[in-house]
């Protein structure tokens, strides 16, 4: 379970996060729902590592964890971003082998074995040697998942991921998240769409910006 | 005439090997100099900072013939330390301080095209700072600078010949000398044609290397 203890953040005097707990039970998906400027994708990038909250703990089946602190191999957080962050200059392959023989010291074989296994599910195995220019955004947006995924994160986070994809392609995305919550991983995920979290969560935290 | 010129040639042919010399020296230590003096400049440790943008500034602000003056007639002569060059060392330390200067200058626009979500995304998947320098963004930084460094090695060919200053036998200067003894033009005629030659050479390979990085965008 992941536990949130008091997570504190402000920006310049602006408090956008105060006093947040929450808890996220294993293989549960937690949504993040909320206005603009409500403060959550400064949360999701607080558990991400990407930002460092004022205060507050995070908390991993009872052992306290930095999320910022990059120095252990284990990766814990995986996250997919709103313009999914993919590497234009390497193909759809090297995006997802890039980090586990980088990091986790895999070789090239095995890496590239998890990878083709992982393209498959996500019906991504013709584009393998495609560029991400070459993608559409729903494809683009697969390919970020099997990289996070490629790392076997414990957590897997999702900034927005409606939000790049025309409405038809939403449901795909509920879809996806939805199967991969039976492979047994915790799933965090923004979004401004209260009827797409309600489709697809098992918990809804509703973060609201904070009136002074 | 074809006579005079195959007389003449072997001179200006060695001075030719003493200009790419320098050029490709220049070249091979000035480019991942450069690569490490924009990110130094770009680093919150203020002094390194500061110190490698005073460097640029003097690089660049000042006529490279004067450097180049200074490193081999001035840094003999400084009142605490002595430092005396060979000409040709003394020609290639000069080339390859100014040309990082401009260098640097130039990846610096290129690290600031790389979108930050490029480092966001490589952070989230454990690859260190140097890992994420290395195989993320210089990969992706050489295909936006590959113009304009294209256009500092087409000038640094060019540049090569303000070695005459200090007496050093490049190109122009073995041209020069059979100039004035034939009282002809034609070595001067024959240099020019070679230095088209060589950034005819350049343009091409430049085009090539801008070529091989097209398959992405």
């Amino acid at each position: 379970m992941l536990k949130l203890e008091n997570i504190t953040k402000s920006f310049n005097g602006t408090t956008i996060l105060d006093q947040l707990n929450v808890d996220v039970n294993d293989n549960s998906i937690l949504s993040i729902v909320g206005p603009s400027g409500a403060g959550k994708t400064t949360l999701l990038r607080c558990i991400a590592g990407l930002d460092r909250p004022d205060s507050g703990k995070f908390i991993l089946d009872g052992k306290e964890f930095d999320p910022a602190d990059d120095s252990d191999t284990e990766q814990i957080i995986g996250v997919v971003f709103q313009d999914f962050n993919l590497f234009p200059h390497l193909t759809v392959m090297e995006n997802v082998t890039l980090a586990p023989t980088m990091v986790l010291k895999q070789d090239k074989k095995a890496a590239q074995e998890t990878a083709d296994s992982l393209l498959d599910e996500l019906s991504l195995a013709s584009h393998a040697n495609q560029y991400p220019f070459e993608l559409s955004g729903g494809q683009k947006q697969r390919v970020a998942i099997a990289r996070a995924l490629a790392m076997k994160p414990q957590i897997l986070c999702y900034d927005e991921p409606t939000s790049a994809l025309d409405p038809s392609l939403r449901d795909a995305v509920g879809k996806v998240i939805l199967d991969l919550k039976k492979t047994g991983i915790t799933q965090i995920v923004v979004t401004h769409d209260p009827e797409f979290a309600k489709n697809i969560s098992d918990q809804i935290l509703e973060v609201k910006p904070i009136n002074k | 005439m074809l006579q005079y010129i195959s007389e003449i040639l072997p001179s200006l042919l060695s001075g030719t090997v003493m200009t790419l010399k320098i050029f490709f020296w220049t070249l091979v230590a000035s480019l991942p100099l450069g690569i490490l003096v924009s990110l130094g400049r770009s680093s919150k440790f203020k002094p390194l900072s500061w110190i490698l943008s005073f460097y640029i500034w003097v690089m660049r602000g000042t006529p490279l013939l004067l450097q180049l003056i200074f490193v081999f007639y001035g840094l003999p002569n400084m009142p605490f330390f002595h430092i005396v060059f060979e000409r040709y060392d003394a020609a290639l330390f000069a080339f390859i301080l100014n040309y990082t200067a401009y260098f640097a200058e130039i990846f610096r626009g290129g690290f600031g095209a790389i979108d930050n979500g490029q480092y966001e995304g490589a952070k989230v998947l454990g690859l260190s700072y140097w890992q994420t320098i290395r195989k993320i963004v210089v990969p992706q930084v050489v295909k936006i600078v590959i113009p304009s460094i294209g256009n500092e090695v087409i000038n640094l060919v060019k540049d090569s010949s303000l070695v005459y200053v200090i007496g050093l036998g490049d190109l122009l200067r073995a041209g020069n000398i059979a100039s004035s003894r034939d009282v002809t033009l034609l070595p001067l005629v024959l240099v020019g044609i070679i230095y088209l030659l060589l950034t005819l050479v350049c343009t091409w390979i430049l085009k090539v290397v801008e070529k091989h990085y097209s398959y992405y965008r």
